[in-house]
C-alpha cells in the first residue's frame, strides 16, 4: 500500500487532471458540475498522497517527460510548497462544494472550465522551480481568474476585471523583463541553480526591481491595491473568495520564494520599503475597510490589509529569518482559510436579503445561523483572537518584532487587530438588530451554508495546530534553517 | 556586441514607451495597444540578449521564452479586447469608469 502510494506521480496528477478536466468541462457542460466537484475531492486526496510522498522519501522531484533542467521543466514540491498545495486543494474543496449550489444553470457552465483552469495554474504554479515556468502559470492563472471576475457580465464586473487584467498584464510584463535579465545574467531560469550563481551586479539590481514590483502589483500590496476592491468585489461570491484567498497569495509565494532562494541576502533596503509598504497597507487597508457601506467592498478591503502583514515579515526576517517566515506563512495560510469563508458567507448574506448593505443586515443572526457563525469565526482569526489561525500567525510576528525591539511594527500589528475587530463587529453588530421592514428573502441552500461554515473552522483549528503545520514547512528547509520551534 | 546592446536599448525605450501611454491614455484600446508595445519591448530585450555568449549560434532558450510569451500575449489580447467589447455595448464607453474606483 504505501509503495504504491509512494511510486504514483502525484505532482503531475495535481496539474493534469483540473487541466483536463477544465477542457472537459466546457466541451460537455452538462457534466461540469459533477466532474468539478469530483476533480476538486481528487485534488484533496493527490495533496494527501504527494504529502505522504514528502514525508518518506523527502523533498518531491519529478523531470516533466523524462527530461530535466536545463533543457526540460523540474517539479519540486518542499514543506512550503506542500503547504500551500494543501490549502489550495481544501479552500478550493469548500468552494466547489459552495458553487455547486451558488450557480445558475448559465453562468454554471461559464464557471467550472475557468475554476478548474484557476486550479489547474495555482497548482504548476506551487510546483514550478523555474522562474520561466513561474510566469507561465501566473498568465494562466491571471487570464482565467479575469475571466471568472467578469462572469456576471454587469457593469461594475466588466469594469472590475478590466482593471484587474490591465494590472496582472503590467505586472506579468515587468517581471518577465526581470526573468530576461537574470538568464541574461546567469544563463539559467532554474531557482536552485540561480540560488548558487546570483550576486549583486547591476544586471541582479535591475531583475530585483523589475520582478520585486510587478509582483507586489499582483499581490495588490499598497499603493498598488488600487484594482483590488473592485475586481473582488463585484465578481460572484465564489469567485471573490478564491481571488482572495487564493490567487492573491499565489504572486505572494513566487515573491516569498524568489526572497528566500535568490534575493534574500540582496534585499536590505527593499525588505525595509516592504515592511513600510505593509504596513501602511495595515492602518490604510482596515480604515478603508471601516469606512466601506457595502459588505463586499469591506471584506475586500480587509484583503489589502492583511496582505500587509503578509508584508511585515520581510524586514523582520533580515535578522529573525525562520520565526518571521513562518509568521508570514502561518498568516498567509489562516487568511485563505477565513478569508474564504468570509466571502462565502457574504455570500449566503447577499443571496438571502438580495443585497449587501451593511446597514440594512437585519437579523440575519437569527434567519441565517450557520452564515452568521461562519463570518464571526472567520472574523476571530481575521482579528487574531485565540484560538485561531490568525492568532498564531500574529503572535509569532509580534514575538519577533518585540525580540528586535521594533516597536512601531508591535503598534502596527496590535493596531491592525483592534481596527478587524472593528469591522468585523460593525457587521455582526448590524446582524443582530431589528429591522423596520422586512425584506423579501430567498432561500440559502444546507451546501453554501456549510462550505462557508467549515471553511471558517478549519481557520479556527489552524490555531490548534502550530506545531505539526511548522515541522510540516520545514521539510526540505525552504527558510534556510533547521530547527522550527521555539 | 554594440548591435546587440542597441536592439535590447530598444527593448527598454518600448517598455518604457508603453508603460508611459497605459498610464496617460484613457481609452481601452490605447491602453491594450500600450501593453501590447511593452510586451514586444520585452521580447525584443530577449530576442537582443540571446546572443550573450557571443558565438555564432545565438541561445535557443529566449527565443523559445518569446514564443511562448508571444502566446500567452495574444491570448491576454484576445481577452482583453473581449472585455473591452463586453464593456463598450454596456457602457457606451471605451473607458473605465472612475466611480467603481472607490
Amino acid at each position: 500500500m504505501g509503495t504504491v502510494i509512494t511510486k504514483i506521480p502525484w505532482g503531475v496528477l495535481l496539474i493534469l487532471l483540473p487541466l483536463m478536466g477544465g477542457m472537459a468541462c466546457f466541451l460537455w457542460p452538462r457534466i461540469a458540475k459533477i466532474l468539478g466537484l469530483v476533480l476538486t475531492f481528487v485534488g484533496v486526496l493527490s495533496v494527501v498522497g504527494l504529502g505522504w510522498q514528502i514525508m518518506s522519501n523527502g523533498v518531491y522531484h519529478h523531470a516533466v517527460g523524462g527530461w530535466g533542467a536545463p533543457l526540460g521543466i523540474n517539479l519540486y514540491a518542499d514543506g512550503l510548497s506542500l503547504l500551500m498545495l494543501a490549502i489550495t486543494a481544501l479552500v478550493g474543496f469548500g468552494i466547489s462544494v459552495y458553487s455547486s449550489g451558488y450557480f445558475e444553470r448559465q453562468h454554471s457552465t461559464r464557471f467550472w472550465p475557468l475554476w478548474l483552469l484557476v486550479l489547474a495554474a495555482l497548482n504548476a504554479l506551487f510546483l514550478s522551480n523555474d522562474i520561466f515556468n513561474l510566469y507561465v502559470t501566473l498568465e494562466v492563472m491571471g487570464l482565467a481568474a479575469v475571466a471568472l471576475a467578469a462572469l456576471t457580465g454587469s457593469r461594475d464586473a466588466l469594469s472590475g476585471a478590466m482593471r484587474y487584467l490591465l494590472a496582472n498584464l503590467l505586472g506579468s510584463l515587468s517581471y518577465l523583463f526581470g526573468v530576461a535579465l537574470l538568464y541574461h545574467g546567469f544563463g539559467s531560469v532554474d531557482i536552485t541553480t540561480l540560488a548558487v550563481q546570483v550576486k549583486g551586479s547591476p544586471t541582479t539590481w535591475a531583475a530585483l526591481g523589475l520582478i520585486g514590483a510587478g509582483l507586489v502589483l499582483k499581490t495588490a500590496l499598497f499603493p498598488l491595491h488600487f484594482w483590488l476592491p473592485p475586481a473582488h468585489a463585484s465578481a460572484p461570491a465564489p469567485v471573490s473568495a478564491l481571488l482572495s484567498a487564493l490567487v492573491v497569495k499565489a504572486s505572494f509565494y513566487i515573491l516569498l520564494r524568489l526572497w528566500l532562494e535568490i534575493f534574500g541576502p540582496l534585499g536590505g533596503d527593499v525588505d525595509t520599503l516592504f515592511g513600510v509598504l505593509g504596513a501602511v497597507a495595515v492602518l490604510w487597508g482596515s480604515l478603508q475597510a471601516l469606512r466601506q457601506t457595502r459588505l463586499k467592498l469591506l471584506v475586500a478591503y480587509s484583503t489589502v490589509a492583511q496582505i500587509g502583514y503578509l508584508f511585515l515579515a520581510f524586514p523582520l526576517a533580515m535578522s529573525a529569518g525562520v520565526m518571521a517566515w513562518n509568521a508570514a506563512v502561518y498568516l498567509a495560510l489562516s487568511h485563505a482559510l477565513a478569508k474564504a469563508a468570509m466571502f462565502l458567507a457574504t455570500g449566503n448574506m447577499l443571496r438571502f436579503g438580495g443585497h449587501d448593505r451593511i446597514a440594512d443586515l437585519d437579523r440575519v443572526v437569527q434567519r441565517l445561523p450557520l452564515t452568521a457563525t461562519a463570518f464571526a469565526l472567520a472574523g476571530v482569526s481575521i482579528m487574531g483572537l485565540p484560538p485561531s489561525g490568525g492568532f498564531i500567525g500574529k503572535w509569532l510576528l509580534l514575538e519577533v518584532a518585540l525580540a528586535q525591539g521594533q516597536w512601531g511594527l508591535v503598534v502596527i500589528i496590535v493596531l491592525g487587530g483592534l481596527l478587524a475587530a472593528g469591522y468585523v463587529f460593525k457587521v455582526l453588530g448590524q446582524a443582530f438588530t431589528q429591522a423596520a421592514v422586512m425584506h423579501e428573502s430567498r432561500a440559502v441552500p444546507a451546501s453554501m451554508e456549510w462550505a462557508a461554515l467549515l471553511l471558517a473552522f478549519g481557520a479556527i483549528l489552524l490555531g490548534f495546530l502550530a506545531t505539526p503545520v511548522l515541522s510540516l514547512v520545514g521539510i526540505g528547509s525552504p527558510f534556510g534553517a533547521h530547527e522550527v520551534m521555539p | 556586441m554594440s548591435t546587440v546592446f542597441l536592439y535590447a536599448l530598444v527593448g527598454v525605450v518600448l517598455f518604457s514607451l508603453g508603460l508611459y501611454a497605459l498610464i496617460v491614455h484613457a481609452h481601452l484600446l490605447r491602453k491594450i495597444l500600450a501593453i501590447n508595445v511593452m510586451g514586444s519591448g520585452v521580447f525584443l530585450v530577449l530576442v537582443a540578449l540571446a546572443k550573450r555568449t557571443g558565438e555564432d549560434t545565438p541561445d535557443p532558450v529566449p527565443h523559445a521564452m518569446v514564443i511562448t510569451g508571444i502566446v500567452v500575449a495574444v491570448s491576454a489580447t484576445a481577452l482583453a479586447l473581449t472585455l473591452m467589447l463586453k464593456l463598450t455595448a454596456e457602457t457606451g464607453n471605451a473607458e473605465l469608469p472612475e466611480d467603481s474606483r472607490e
